[in-house]
């Protein structure tokens, strides 16, 4: 199962560049996306159905349609925690791939042009662009069931050698510069985290006798006669390494760039599935700081890098004046708000993983809702983009609804994320932090819907010619809409498989607690 | 053994210096080279095993390290024409003396890190943190968009020291995908930097500096 999981994009991945198939590029992307989600829509109903009675009446033996959760010898494997962030990466890709069906198609005109040049071996563009959005669903799959450290460290890599041609992808200065920091920085942070895996490495061979694999289940149980001057080093390592990828200040420095810089349908991959990604990477080490009863010093940690993300990111978002730089500069807000919830643990930490969903799909409809207002004013500069209602009404509205969940505005499922955490925070006696907490989040609401209402209402200003919005397709609308709904069915009534998962994988990193 | 141990430590860091040093790109590739080599060997040396695994992976990662990764180097300058780097962030003189200053806080900071093996791999300690400092400082240091390349292969090469050393139970499947993705890596640095020259006529990452807040 986690085999077909991870070979299916990759293979549709080389498939593309085939010349005779590689016509059908745009059927394999969505074909692979939808053919990955349904598969991890089978994991989830094998979790929450039990087949026995089924198997009774027909004869069959049991465990005849049981799904093996594990593979490679238990060096992949799906718990609860893998399975949210399956879940988010394999929705926010059918979303993506949907939405580049019309955002790819006229843009290639324009493409041609800059084309000349010998890195595209193919002569169309799009199976570069779709060869490495499948990769990188291939990678995140793998990074998401991996249970071997090592394992885990060289998908991250992956996926950022993955998106680094995604970023390229409109072919300017910009871009370029965008794609040269991004790949460098993530590389270098990286391979701190590969240090820290060899820590870890050296802090097992202490109390054992010999070196163990970095095998999450076999690092648990030995935890315990670790060396642990070298575990905290180790832990520290891999949270500044994974957190460069995370984006947690002061690693930061490349995600604005990149995210506003990169084809919206790939911001919105990068906010809402990458990010997750090098989070879980983090908690996976946490758990094994926890099996050592050493979790609180991580916990501190991420506290703390949690919060200083939360301020510098609202600092940097009071002046923005680019609306591609606001999103990505909120999604190193809630990263910060990821990390604080994890760090504070009990209810925060279901709180953490239950924002992780929603942060998701929120930032990945406002990048696809950017996405249109780029195409229509041709502008990112937010002065300039005035007049959203007039000029395309429905994208306005989701626009206004996005913003609003985004800064935690009730009924969308962020404001009970956010507000457990906050619960969290309270009940341990944190004032500071709960003070710190929401004035953070006070500044990022207050300065955002300052930005929405300038570029809501009001006249186009003058100057400013508006393109016909022909990259538009059906989906260009009503994917945002999706995710969006799905952000207010969270908040409004959150349906009870997703909350046992968003339990359980909050169960994983030593979470509890929180009623429905 | 032990004599060859310290004696292949002491080349490694005055590679290092090397590399601090020099503003000629091709010099410093090869510097580049010979450490990856020496690297290689070291462990071969350090705890030697005839498993057919470790010899395919110390000849697969020579063989990445030492001949492909500089070779595309190379070819990074050959095609942008770039062979030195003239004013450097930090100049050659102080990045020397920033090197010695490196290398004794690491001698410092790895009396900290007892590692639980024998005293000639205690040695290698401060050696790869050495090389990861370099790394570090050749990232900020230097201009040239080759040279925060090398830096990085610098930087990963003394992690990979580490690894190799101390490491010896990371099972060769997960090296070979690291050694992967750092080529990888370093091939999609080589055509961005190509781009990066076509677009400004130049590698100096001063040049890109459009983007900010």
């Amino acid at each position: 199962m986690i085999w077909i999981l991870i070979a299916l994009p990759a293979i549709c991945g080389v498939l593309v560049f085939l010349p005779l198939i590689g016509r059908l590029t745009r059927t394999i992307l969505v074909g692979a996306a939808a053919a990955h989600l349904s598969l991890v829509l089978l994991i989830w109903i094998a979790r929450m159905v039990d087949v026995t009675p089924l198997l009774a009446t027909t004869g069959l033996p049991t465990g005849a349609l049981s799904i093996p959760m594990e593979a490679a010898g238990g060096w992949l494997g799906i718990d609860h925690l893998s399975l949210l962030v399956l879940t988010i990466s394999s929705l926010l890709f059918m979303g993506a791939s949907l939405y580049s069906l019309g955002y790819l198609g006229p843009e290639r005109k324009q493409r041609i042009k800059a084309l000349t040049d010998e890195l595209h071996v193919n002569n169309q563009p799009d199976a570069m662009f779709a060869a490495c959005l499948l990769m990188f669903l291939s990678a995140t799959t793998v990074v998401a069931t991996a249970r071997h450290l090592g394992i885990l460290w060289v998908a991250v890599e992956a996926t950022t050698l993955a998106t680094t041609p995604l970023i390229y992808f409109h072919r300017n200065r910009h871009s370029l510069e965008a794609a040269w920091k991004y790949l460098l920085l993530c590389s270098v942070g990286i391979a701190m985290a590969l240090l820290g895996n060899f820590f870890l490495a050296v802090a097992t061979a202490q109390g054992s006798g010999g070196e163990l694999e970095l095998l999450l289940p076999e690092l648990q149980r030995h935890a315990g006669s670790m060396s642990p001057n070298w575990l905290r080093a180790a832990f520290l390592l891999m949270l500044v390494g994974y957190g460069t990828k995370m984006g947690l200040a002061p690693m930061h420095a490349w995600l604005p760039d990149a995210h506003s810089e990169a084809p919206s349908p790939v911001s919105a991959l990068l906010s809402g599935a990458l990010l997750n990604c090098a989070f879980l990477a983090i908690l996976r080490m946490l758990g094994v700081l926890d099996a050592a009863e050493m979790g609180d010093f991580g916990r501190k940690m991420l506290v703390g890098f949690g919060l200083l993300s939360m301020l510098w990111a609202a600092a940097m978002l009071i002046f923005q004046t680019d609306f591609k730089r606001m999103l990505a500069y909120s999604s190193v807000e809630h990263m910060g708000i990821l990390a604080l919830g994890a760090g504070i643990g009990g209810i925060a930490a279901t709180g953490s993983m239950f924002h992780a969903l929603n942060h998701s799909l929120t930032k990945a409809a406002l990048f696809l809702v950017a996405g249109n207002i780029l195409a229509r004013y041709k502008t990112k500069n937010i002065p300039d983009v005035r007049g959203l209602l007039s000029t395309m009404r429905g994208d306005a509205v989701l626009w206004i609804a996005g913003i609003l969940a985004i800064t935690g505005a009730p009924p969308f499922g962020l404001f009970t994320s956010e507000l457990m955490i906050l619960r969290g925070i309270v009940s341990d006696g944190h004032w500071i932090i709960a003070v710190a907490f929401l004035l953070a989040l006070a500044i990022a609401f207050a300065s955002m819907l300052w930005t929405l209402t300038r570029m809501t209402w009001g006249k186009v200003p003058e100057g400013i010619q508006l393109q016909d919005s022909s990259i538009r397709s059906m989906f260009s609308s009503s994917v945002p809409a999706v995710l969006l709904a799905g952000v207010l069915a969270l908040g409004i009534w959150t349906a009870d498989p997703v909350w046992r998962v968003v339990q359980a994988a909050a169960a994983v990193i030593g979470g509890n607690g929180g009623a429905q | 053994m032990q004599a060859l141990t310290e004696l292949l430590a002491i080349v490694m860091i005055l590679l290092n210096f090397r590399l601090l040093g020099g503003s000629r790109l091709k010099a410093c590739i090869q510097a580049l080279a010979i450490q990856a080599l020496v690297l290689n060997i070291l462990p071969v040396l350090a705890n030697f095993s005839r498993d057919p695994w470790v010899i395919t992976l110390v000849i697969g990662s020579t063989l990445i390290k030492a001949v492909l990764l500089p070779a595309l180097l190379m070819q990074a300058i050959n095609k942008t024409g770039v062979t030195n780097e003239v004013k450097p962030i930090i100049g050659y003189t102080r990045s020397l003396l920033i090197g010695a200053a490196m290398l004794a806080l690491c001698a410092l900071a790895s009396r900290a890190l007892k590692v639980p093996f024998s005293d000639a791999e205690q040695l290698l300690v401060p050696v790869s943190l050495f090389t990861i400092l370099t790394g570090a400082f050749l990232l900020v240091a230097r201009r040239k968009a080759i040279n925060q390349v090398l830096g990085f292969l610098v930087l990963e090469n003394g992690v990979y020291l580490f690894g190799v050393t101390f490491a010896v139970s990371e099972p060769w499947l997960v090296q070979m995908g690291v050694l992967l993705d750092v080529l990888a890596a370093v091939f999609i640095m080589g055509i961005i930097i190509y781009h990066i020259n076509r677009e400004f006529g130049d590698i100096d990452i001063d040049r890109l500096s459009n983007l900010k807040d």
